[in-house]
């Protein structure tokens, strides 16, 4: 039964330093304020996964808490570069950053594969490209050509994710810790049940989960921790709760590029306010963006 | 202004020859290739803007799909993301990603792929990795594949949306993220490839489709005061000219209201100027 917990209560239990950590939700439900409370509580050497490390990997790894990542695809949706997470892959800073690099399609179905409980998943993929011969983080290939024993085909094999910890927002959970969420699901199922420890940040907890078109639901017996932070995903967006705060997506572009502007953000909007605040999605110049 | 609009109605446009931008000829040439009816896996930026007039002009019934899951997105303005929530909001359906993956996009059940691009080759092979000699330690860290190499195997067609400089149009890709022919002749067959690969990349300056026996990007068609030679300018290899280049209509009044309008939406609903 997942156990409603604050959030520092959930970081704090759940992600050890050296632990691989998923934190899911595709432009959609990003829980931002989870990733700020890992950066104030000082995580170091973590294995970063996610298939679009945007901006919120991007504060992780400017703050040091990452010595490598797995992902997709990492940029700026709708702007531009990652400046952090390119100062760590083209200048090492603040410390170098080891890459294990896969298409959207393989990271999905390593994500379902670790759900599935299945040590690799096969998909038609990765053929001819550049990535096919890229090494995983191990040193090894990270994808494999494969035969099908029915029918001959070759196909290409990618290898189950099964994070040390999951990290998703959801807009609501009941008081017995099942979870609900709906608009744009991501591969956040996947992630949360293919990891070994379970993080859930909710908008609002409830009486009553209602019924909600295209819902996915968590129940309690799949999570280990929920917290309830409003406003958990700002600045991308929880649906029917919060728009998506493309302004600030904007303004990253310029606090991220320098170090200094970087560094003070941290201590203003993360180092600066209390844990599960609104605060830390401001722009770093001494007030609060909420 | 004429007067015969019903009252309150958005101003016609004019009808003199209208001035417009090279984006904006690229993004309506883009859109035209699209035809109503078909089901379009859309990548973000100029191919969105592009699929989305499509959409508010001569193919009302284009199936906008979005990695983010969105199945028949029906946005009023520009998404500035492929999550917006414009396109869960106006979806027919909304799936899991490795759903849109694995049961949609890998059978081919998805005609047209519409892409952009960082790089691009004369083989129609797309880099959006790293610019530079080496993998390990890039000149240029660029965002990576995402859905692209998906995208570029198994839609039956692709289309690929990008402007025009000799770094941008080079005779080898500096890393192969999503294969157009490979290495020439037969390379997506041998590859298992399902898809027919690039038929055409629309740029700033023109259209260009691959040679149908050397599959080498060939220039098929320019823009109103657009030259041959213009082009091959801004292409670093030896650019093949086609016998019949076409001259390229600019965009009517009608694609360049609708153009603007949405993007005029996008901005002012959005903040994002």
């Amino acid at each position: 039964m997942a156990e409603i917990v604050s959030l520092a209560d959930a970081v704090a239990r759940t992600i050890h330093d050296g632990d691989a950590v998923a934190m899911e939700g595709f432009t959609h439900l990003i829980p931002f304020a989870a990733g700020r409370e890992v950066i104030r509580q000082r995580r170091r050497d973590l294995t970063l996964i996610r298939m679009t490390p945007d901006v919120i990997y991007d504060q992780l790894i400017g703050a040091g808490c990452a010595s490598k990542l797995i992902f997709s695809w990492g940029g700026n949706p709708g702007v531009g570069s990652l400046h952090r997470f390119r100062d760590a892959v083209e200048n090492a800073w603040p410390g170098p950053l080891q890459l294990e690099e896969h298409s959207h399609g393989g990271m999905a179905n390593r994500y379902a594969a670790g759900a599935s409980g299945v040590p690799f998943a096969v998909l038609r993929g990765y053929s001819g490209t550049g990535l096919e011969g890229l090494p995983g983080l191990d040193g090894n290939p990270a994808v494999r050509p494969i035969t099908c024993p029915f029918t001959g085909e070759k196909l290409t094999a990618v290898a189950a994710l099964r994070p040390d910890v999951a990290v998703i927002h959801a807009q609501r959970a009941d008081r017995a810790g099942n979870v609900q969420f709906w608009g744009i699901t991501g591969v956040q199922k996947e992630a949360a049940l293919g990891a070994q420890r379970s993080v859930v940040t909710v908008e609002e907890i409830v009486d009553t989960l209602g019924p909600q078109p295209g819902a996915v639901v968590l129940p309690s017996w799949t999570v280990d921790y929920v917290a309830e932070v409003p406003g958990g995903a700002h600045p991308s967006y929880a649906l029917g709760y919060s728009a998506r705060d493309n302004d600030f997506y904007l303004a990253w572009d310029e606090i991220s590029r320098d170090r200094e502007r970087f560094a003070r953000w941290l201590d203003t909007d993360v180092f600066g306010v209390s844990p599960g605040s609104l605060a830390g999605t401001g722009t770093g110049e001494g007030g609060c963006g909420a | 202004m004429n007067a015969t609009g019903p009252p309150g109605a958005a101003p016609a446009a004019v009808a003199e020859p209208a001035s417009y931008t090279a984006d904006e000829m690229m993004t309506a040439c883009a859109a035209r290739a699209l035809q109503d009816g078909m089901a379009c896996f859309v990548g973000i930026g100029l191919p969105s803007a592009a699929a989305n007039l499509a959409r508010a002009t001569h193919a009302p019934n284009l199936v906008l799909i979005y990695e983010s899951g969105t199945i028949g997105a029906k946005p009023d303005r520009l998404p500035l993301s492929i999550g917006d929530g414009i396109l869960a909001e106006t979806a027919d359906a909304v799936v899991s990603v490795p759903e849109i993956f694995n049961y949609w996009l890998q059978p081919g059940r998805i005609g047209i792929g519409f892409l952009g691009a960082a790089q691009i080759d004369k083989f129609g092979n797309i880099n959006t990795t790293v610019i530079g000699e080496t993998y390990a330690s890039p000149k240029v860290r660029l965002p990576g594949a995402g859905g692209a190499p998906e995208i570029a195997a198994s839609c039956r067609e692709v289309i690929v949306v990008m402007r025009q400089t000799r770094r941008s149009f080079v005779q080898r890709v500096d890393f192969v993220t999503s294969v157009g022919y490979g290495d020439g002749p037969g390379q997506r067959e041998r590859l298992g490839l399902t898809g027919a690969g690039p038929r055409k990349v629309i740029t700033d300056l023109g259209v260009l489709e691959p040679d149908p026996a050397t599959c080498e990007l060939t220039l098929t068609g320019v823009y109103p005061g657009v030259s041959a030679a213009d082009v091959s300018a801004r292409t670093g290899w030896d650019l093949a000219v086609s016998g019949s280049l076409a001259m390229i209509e600019p965009p009517s009044p009608a694609e360049l209201a609708a153009l603007r309008g949405l993007q005029a939406i996008t901005h002012g609903s959005e903040g994002a100027t």
